[in-house]
């Protein structure tokens, strides 16, 4: 049966002009997008939408020119899809700004400062970033020796807010930032990928240790012991991260790409059982021990009840308005800038897909949903296609952990599972997310590039169009 | 490493799998559910977002929504809140609506079915739906009468047309003003919601429909009723009259008002009974009644029977009891006998419309927004009480309360009223409540009303007047 699905068609196909199409797709409807939201807020075509249009035609016509020229094999759906969804995401932040803005002309009060310009800012910066990583690393292989490294900046850089005084690390009771003055961002973003980056390059190197098989208990091979360490040492980290941070969606999606990229490297079934018992065990005890996690769970389970709508800490008041925000929504959505998604707190970051649901209806909703999956798709595809194990275990990394996210956090909004703060990849408000997710795209596109290139180019050749009619067997 | 990385790819699915099912469950299985949760302002935001149609009262908006600037399109205004809280209710984001506006909503906020071809044009059209008028049966002097006389006290004073049924007045004392929960700000909202709240005299509370009360003697128009309708008593048998009733199942006796006596302690008319409200004389005459008599006078009144004018009514209470001692106390008003002012109201006008009791109601007609009438009220029989004849019987009994018994404060020159008070125990050391039905003239019944000022004290003298003033609006006097 393996043997019937081709692996990543390393035939050297480039199908740059279908990046390049559905680009321009995805613009298309960012902008129709843009114009329905004003056209609802005031019956006008926003004034500057041709303006931004230029501009994000531009910008992302340099993200597309780039991937031409450093990742010319890259798939092609990746780029398309990051794009969709950071302009939609754009329009509905910009939509929730104007409602803020309405507010406070009712209630008499200065306009807040917007968010939309910020995010627009954060995204330049994003696709710079970007461009940077895919001209900077031109072979996704030299980031194994820096395992160690990656290792170090990123614990660094995800116990910075635990060890830093609450006034610097805690925004609306998660001390999950690092912040300084009007400056802040989450370095639990961009530490995500350094650590996938860790785990890859140690895993590749140890995997046969963690291979050898221990003793066999019910028809599953347990691991030696002593072999235990590494798995427990990240559980242990991240219980810390969920103790002292009350961070719970972190928590749970670093030790799941863990688990997982380490079910990956050693093809062992019972690392996976391990993990998932540890994980149970970790949340039973952090729903025990910490409030603010038995909140979240309450919450979950009785999220209509009114002792827990109307308590002043761990209400389900936001929960429950994204649902009914979803559901008045219904199949079709009331339209863009025709309902009311600012009732709920915090609706352009969290709450960023009940926005999508009341407004865009389930329709919306399915549709993002989609975009999400065939990302995520493509990502394992490029991890399936690459020849070396580092890469296969990147880019399952970074392709798992982008779903699981997803998951967690569409999950917890429209209560799946429990609630847990985590931001949505692309759509959501917030620089730091942003910012870490097109640096995840440009690692994917080149890991991509790097299984689809063709696998013999002719060491006398340094143009790789040179290469384009070599036939592959494999 | 490939086998273990296409398991992943088959979680990931399986991860995306659920979430589509669980957004089709929120969105589309769950949604009417959730869409009603009693805390999603969503459908309270949508219908500010257009004109709601005006409460009316004569040719006055009593309710209106009036074009604002903030995201919230229109304010709905109560130019003379307290006066008519009682039946408007309020418009609140905060807190929903109550009275009219809750009863009334689909007309008011456009949404009926009786709109339905209006609102197809609308959809056609392009047009913003707008919502339709609600007139009401009230009678804007005689509320403002009864408001006025009722000074701020705790009370209600309900009158009724008696040949349709028609409510002239509702008022509840002291009331509150819709407007001022009904703002676009929630904290205000809050604010004034907390402060009535707080207030001991309840000024929320709908004492007209919503509070049931010992009817006290009032409600020996009933008992007097139940005697007539039998064929063993006329107004002028007479009955005994001792000056304390003995029971023979229970140590303690029955005495007239301040230990008064009705007729030396001998013997007295039915008629002179009722006139000087002798209680010894109607516990007995309840005992010589049985209870079962007495309740099923009292349901032919309409007590027991929960109504909705549209505004929901609570239902009174009689109670059939056993042995004498609390026969006797029914009889007379007290017991377990629990009233609302609407349904002594009710019971006066039976007695003015000849015996017949017509179904109360408020709303007179609702319009569409072009002004066409789409409904117009139809009075309606609730049931017929006494016969003619007993009708005529009790009338003439009633006029001599007023004219030389317990009522005469309720006197108007040149009008003859029939009417009966009041003087209810409650609770043990409170002062009494004090009652007075009525209804004028006589003879030709134009306005029937029930009159209580809670822990008021004597009947005759604090609710008869108010009764008076009432009624010299009502007949122009």
């Amino acid at each position: 049966m393996a043997e019937a699905a081709p692996i990543g068609p390393a035939t050297g196909e480039r199908r740059r002009g279908t990046e390049l199409a559905l680009v321009v797709f995805g613009l298309v409807l960012t902008l129709v997008a843009y114009a329905e939201v004003g056209l609802a807020h005031n019956a006008h075509v926003p004034s500057g939408i041709a303006a931004y249009g230029i501009g994000f035609a531009v910008l992302f016509g340099i993200a597309h020119i780039a991937v031409r020229r450093l990742a010319p094999y890259a798939d092609p759906v990746l780029l398309p899809i990051a794009v969709a969804l950071n302009g939609m995401g754009l329009v509905l932040i910009q939509r929730l700004d104007l409602a803020g803005d309405d507010a406070a002309a009712a209630a008499h009060r200065a306009a807040p400062r917007g968010a939309a310009p910020l995010q627009l800012v954060w995204t330049v910066i994003g696709v710079a970033l970007f461009v940077a990583v895919l001209v900077f690393v031109r072979d996704h292989r030299r980031l194994r020796n820096y395992t160690y490294t990656a290792m170090v900046a990123g614990l660094v850089l995800l116990a910075l807010p635990a060890v830093l005084p609450a006034s610097h690390s805690v925004v609306n009771g998660a001390r999950i930032w690092v912040r300084f003055g009007s400056f802040s961002f989450q370095p639990g973003e961009i530490a995500k990928i350094l650590l996938e980056i860790f785990f890859a390059g140690y895993l590749v190197r140890h995997r046969d240790l963690l291979r050898l098989a221990g003793r066999r208990v019910a028809g599953l091979e347990l691991p030696r012991a002593r072999d235990l360490g590494p798995v427990l040492l990240a559980w242990a980290a991240s219980l810390l991260i969920l103790i002292r941070e009350s961070d719970l969606g972190s928590s749970l999606l670093f030790f799941g790409i863990f688990v997982v990229v380490l079910y990956v490297a050693t093809e062992r079934g019972s690392w996976l059982l391990i993990g998932v018992l540890l994980f149970v065990v970790g949340a039973v005890i952090a729903g025990a021990a910490i409030p603010h996690v038995h909140d979240r769970f309450t919450a979950w389970l009785n999220p209509f009840s009114n002792a827990i709508y109307n308590r002043k800490i761990g209400s389900s008041y936001q929960l429950d308005q994204g649902l009914f925000g979803m559901a008045t929504g219904g199949i079709f959505g009331t339209g863009l800038g025709q309902g009311r998604p600012d009732i709920v707190p915090f609706a352009n970051t969290d709450f960023i897909m009940a926005s999508v649901g009341e407004e865009l209806g389930l329709a919306g909703v399915m549709a993002v949903l989609t975009l999400y999956l065939v990302f995520v798709a493509r990502g394992l595809r490029a991890a399936l296609g690459t020849r070396d194990g580092f890469g296969k275990l990147l880019g399952v990394g970074l392709a798992f952990g982008f779903a699981l996210q997803v998951f967690v956090q569409v999950g917890g909004v429209t209560r799946l599972i429990p609630l847990t703060g985590l931001t949505l990849p692309f759509l959501s408000y917030g620089g730091s997310s942003l910012v870490t997710n097109w640096v995840l795209l440009a690692l994917l596109l080149r890991i991509s590039d790097a299984g689809r290139r063709p696998a013999t180019p002719r060491p006398t050749s340094t143009d790789p169009r040179a290469s384009e009619t070599v036939v592959v067997r494999r | 490493m490939n086998r273990p990385l296409r398991k992943v790819a088959i979680a990931a699915l399986v991860m995306f799998a659920a979430l589509l099912i669980n957004a089709n469950v929120v969105q589309v299985v769950e949604a009417t559910s959730l869409k009603n949760n009693q805390h999603n302002v969503r459908l309270l935001y949508s219908e500010y977002s257009h004109q709601r149609g005006p409460i009316v009262v004569g040719r006055t908006a009593i309710a209106r929504s009036v074009a604002t600037h903030d995201a919230l399109k229109y304010l709905r205004v109560y130019p003379e809140g307290p006066l008519y809280a009682p039946v408007t209710g309020y418009y609140s984001l905060t807190y929903s609506y109550s009275g009219i506006e809750q009863e009334e909503n689909s007309i008011l906020a456009g949404t009926s079915d009786k709109l339905f071809v209006k609102r197809l044009s609308d959809v056609f059209t392009g047009r913003q739906p707008q919502g339709g008028a609600v007139e009401l049966t009230i009678n804007a002097q005689l509320q403002q009468a009864a408001y006025t006389a009722l000074a701020g006290r705790r009370g209600a004073v309900v009158a009724l047309d008696p040949r349709t049924g028609a409510i002239l007045a509702l008022v509840s004392s002291p009331s509150y003003d819709p407007s001022r929960i009904s703002t676009h700000n929630q904290a205000t909202n809050t604010a004034a919601w907390n402060f009535y709240l707080h207030n001991p005299d309840a000024p929320m509370l709908d004492r007209a429909i919503s509070q049931t009360y010992p009817p006290g003697s009032t409600f020996k128009v009933i008992t007097t009723a139940a005697a007539l309708s039998s064929g063993r008593y006329t107004p002028s048998t007479l009955i005994p009259a001792p000056n304390s009733l003995s029971f023979n199942d229970s140590n303690r006796k029955l005495h007239n008002f301040q230990g008064e006596t009705c007729a030396g302690g001998g013997r007295m008319t039915l008629a002179d009974a009722l006139r000087v409200s002798c209680n010894t004389a109607y516990g007995d005459l309840g005992i010589a009644l049985g209870s079962n008599a007495l309740l099923q006078q009292a349901q032919a009144f309409g007590l027991g029977r929960s109504l909705s004018i549209p505004l929901p009514v609570v239902s009174s209470r009689f109670v059939a009891e056993h042995g004498q001692a609390l026969t006797a106390d029914s009889a007379i008003g007290q017991a377990s006998d629990a009233v609302t002012p609407l349904q002594m109201a009710m019971v006066a006008a039976g007695v003015a419309n000849g015996g017949v009791v017509m179904r109360p109601y408020l709303v007179s007609q609702e319009r569409a927004p072009d002004s066409s009438v789409i409904a117009q009220a139809q009075p309606q029989e609730l049931g017929r009480a006494i016969s003619p004849a007993v009708a005529a019987q009790l009338t003439s009994m009633m006029q001599r309360v007023v004219t030389s018994g317990t009522g005469t404060a309720a006197q108007v020159p040149g009008v003859s009223v029939a009417g009966k008070t009041g003087t209810a125990e409650n609770v043990p050391g409170r002062p009494t409540h004090a009652w007075f039905i009525c209804f004028a003239p006589a003879q030709d019944p134009q306005v029937a009303i029930a009159v209580i000022v809670e822990n008021g004290g004597i009947g005759g003298s604090t609710a008869a007047p108010i009764a008076r003033q009432v009624l010299r609006a009502a007949l122009g006097r």
